[in-house]
């Protein structure tokens, strides 16, 4: 075991995949000579060289479509955004072409492309550079999103995506976890796709999140535990496709559900949850599924209007008490 | 020697180009030294010639647009640094209510549209300013501003073509500092000369020194009287630099102490302090209490910045929707 950061598992993933496999590239802006605007991939132009790490000029929509090509040609493309927010742009190519590909083609062209960044906001960056997008890539039929919480994770999953996925798969990170660290096996290892992780064991409630969130999520579990109340926390990892088996097991252990998440609330990936697991196990609730989302708003950038737009742990706190009808 | 410009030309440049660099570096000292201003943060410093020749070369009510590095050209359009310094530190009283912060200043009052995020949109959304001005046939002139960086996105592509298609109102201005973020131009692209990019759509294009205020004014002019003209859009390339990083938090390994040096013997202050004194059009003692004076408003910026209040919390779901009974979401 080594405690390295997030972006360095990253990078592992990245480089351990490409060497295995020559038609992997990692194309984005700044990703090569800058070492990436968030050194998620530094040294890897000097380990891969230019042919294989490739600085893009800031043309979203153009760089995604020629990795889309080389996907549908027979290549492996990395493509990173600098942030998700910028991949907006792209967004043609990955909704129109990439995830589409498939069926248009009676099943005779695929797209084994993974595009990856930083998702979310990020302190006071203002209202363009904030979007959580899990919900927006959730909506498409055709690929698969990934949202980790943590390297391990975000490693193995990485390297899932990268040799085993033959489909598009969106990988969404966090500029605010990069220098988070955890511990990583020595040997070689991969996550499956659409596995939710259980995060930590619990009687009482069941709560839901997955990204930066599952911050918000475990530390309110500490706060229960204080109270004598035990949370069961499951972190998704995968938005889609959407594990809802785990969480129903869980309901019916706890038979109560809250799920955090940064996406503004309307259609976002509690909707769909509260709508599976109220179909699935209606017998087990004992409450109604409750959500904590970021404000129904673009995000505001002065430090007060952050805070009162993001989930926190008093508000989860307070409405995990309130599907267990604990008064005070 | 005389000067193609007058004494009050020269005097507004400097008192201008010294705001906005008196400015940056106070507010970059109140960023990092103090931690008072967060988020991305964009300096001017370097480009000040480009607002100076632009704003002696249009009229108050030409509209402006450009990307993230707002600040100067907030100032430049007429917004109090008192604003601009608020807006930095997200207080109640800054130009954007404190929710547009460094990247997002806005102050239409004074015909300034921001302050925007997304690299080259704004380009587009410039010609929509003029395909408005010359629809309501007024003969406002917009002027649009991007970066070399930004020259690589598609929008600038179907934007041109709409532009000369409709003969729209509108003054592309490159602020080609040579850098987008680590990427020098020419990593980007084949054609380096940014303002070749007009012969495609037989667009008027100049190339211009940036770091000249007479020549950016003489250039734009130009451009402008076309435009009001209804001749439609020009592109104007600004070779220009900045003497700062990216953002606050570039470490600048891509470019050499030396480069930065170079372009700071050609600073638009010093030659245009030269020109003033040349001509006696000031004394150096009267530069001086120009600068005194800039330095007065900055240092009173950052006090009424810090006495300002904080937008409420309630703040979070205003500005939303201009639809004051919009039914939010709230669980
Ligand atoms: C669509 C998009 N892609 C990427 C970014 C990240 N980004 C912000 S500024 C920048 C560089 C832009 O350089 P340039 O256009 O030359 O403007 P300058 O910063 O030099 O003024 C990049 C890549 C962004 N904000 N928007
Ligand atoms: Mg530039």
């Amino acid at each position: 075991m080594r405690s390295i950061p997030f972006r360095e598992a990253l990078r592992e993933a990245m480089s351990e995949e490409m060497r295995r496999d020559e038609r992997v590239f990692l194309m984005g802006e700044e990703v090569a000579e800058y070492n990436g605007a968030y050194k998620v991939s530094q040294g890897m132009l000097a380990e891969f060289g230019e042919k294989r790490v490739i600085d893009t000029p800031i043309s979203e929509l153009g760089f995604a479509a020629i990795g889309v090509g080389a996907a549908q040609r027979g290549l492996r493309p990395l493509i990173e955004f600098m942030t998700w927010n910028f991949a907006v742009l792209a967004m043609d190519q990955i909704l129109n072409t990439a995830s589409k590909m498939l069926a248009m083609s009676g099943g005779q062209i695929g797209c084994p492309i993974v595009f990856r960044g930083p998702n979310g906001s990020a302190g006071q960056l203002g209202a363009q550079h904030s979007t959580a997008f899990e919900s927006y890539y959730a909506n498409i039929p055709g690929i698969k999103v990934v949202s980790p919480s943590n390297g391990y994770d975000a490693k193995g999953l990485l390297k899932q995506a990268i040799r085993y996925e033959e489909d598009p798969v969106i990988f969404l990170e966090s500029e605010v976890m990069y220098g988070d660290k955890s511990e990583i096996p020595n040997d070689e290892y991969y996550i499956p796709i659409g596995k939710a992780a259980i995060a930590k064991p619990g009687r009482d409630v069941t709560i839901v999140s997955f990204n930066k969130m599952m911050k918000v999520a475990l530390q309110t579990a500490q706060e229960l535990e204080k109270e004598g109340v035990s949370a069961e926390v499951i972190d998704l990892r995968t938005i889609r496709p959407l594990d809802w088996m785990t969480i129903l097991e869980s309901v019916k252990k706890t038979n109560r559900l809250v799920i955090i998440e940064e996406q503004w609330p309307m259609c976002s990936v509690s909707s769909e949850i509260a709508y599976r697991i109220q179909k699935e196990g209606f017998d087990y609730l004992d409450a109604p599924i409750r959500r904590i989302t970021s404000a129904d708003a673009p995000m505001h950038y002065a430090p007060n209007l952050v805070t009162a737009y993001l989930p926190d742990v008093t508000r989860t706190v307070k409405i995990v008490k309130e599907v267990m009808y604990i008064k005070k | 020697m005389s000067t193609k410009f007058t004494k009050e030309t020269y005097l507004y440049w400097y008192e201008l180009m010294q705001l906005i660099r008196q400015f940056e570096l106070k507010a970059e000292e109140m960023y990092k030294m103090a931690g008072k201003i967060r988020g991305f943060f964009h300096a001017y410093v370097g480009q000040e010639a480009i607002a100076a020749g632009c704003m002696t070369a249009t009229r108050h009510e030409d509209p402006f647009i450009t990307a993230y590095r707002d600040h100067g050209w907030a100032l430049a359009k007429g917004t109090s640094a008192n604003a601009c310094m608020a807006e930095l530190y997200g207080k109640a009283t800054g130009c954007a209510k404190g929710k547009g912060g460094s990247m997002h200043f806005f102050d239409v009052k004074n015909h300034f549209y921001g302050g925007h995020g997304i690299v080259g949109a704004q380009i587009g959304t410039g010609a929509g300013l003029a395909f408005a001005e010359k629809y309501m046939g007024t003969d406002n002139v917009v002027l649009a501003f991007f970066g070399d960086g930004a020259a690589r996105q598609g929008m600038l592509h179907e934007v041109f073509n709409l532009a000369m298609l409709w003969k729209l109102p509108v003054i592309f201005i490159c602020e080609n500092n040579n850098y987008a973020m680590g990427t020098s131009v020419h990593r980007t692209s084949n054609v380096i000369d940014i303002y070749k990019l007009a012969d495609a759509y037989e667009m008027p294009a100049d190339m211009i020194d940036g770091m000249s205020p007479e020549a950016v004014h003489d250039g734009v002019a130009r451009a402008v009287k076309r435009a009001r003209e209804g001749g439609g859009p020009t592109l104007l390339e600004m070779k220009t630099y900045r003497y700062k990083g990216h953002s606050v938090s570039d470490p600048q390994k891509y470019r050499t102490k030396e480069e930065v040096e170079e372009y700071k013997n050609q600073d638009p202050l010093v030659q245009v302090s030269r020109t003033i004194l040349k001509n006696q059009f000031a004394t150096e003692a009267e530069l001086q209490a120009i600068d005194a004076k800039i330095d007065a408003i900055v240092q009173e910026s950052v006090r009424f910045a810090e006495e300002s209040p904080w937008p409420d919390d309630s703040e979070v779901l205003k500005d939303v929707y201009i639809d004051q009974n919009y039914p939010f979401i709230t669980d």
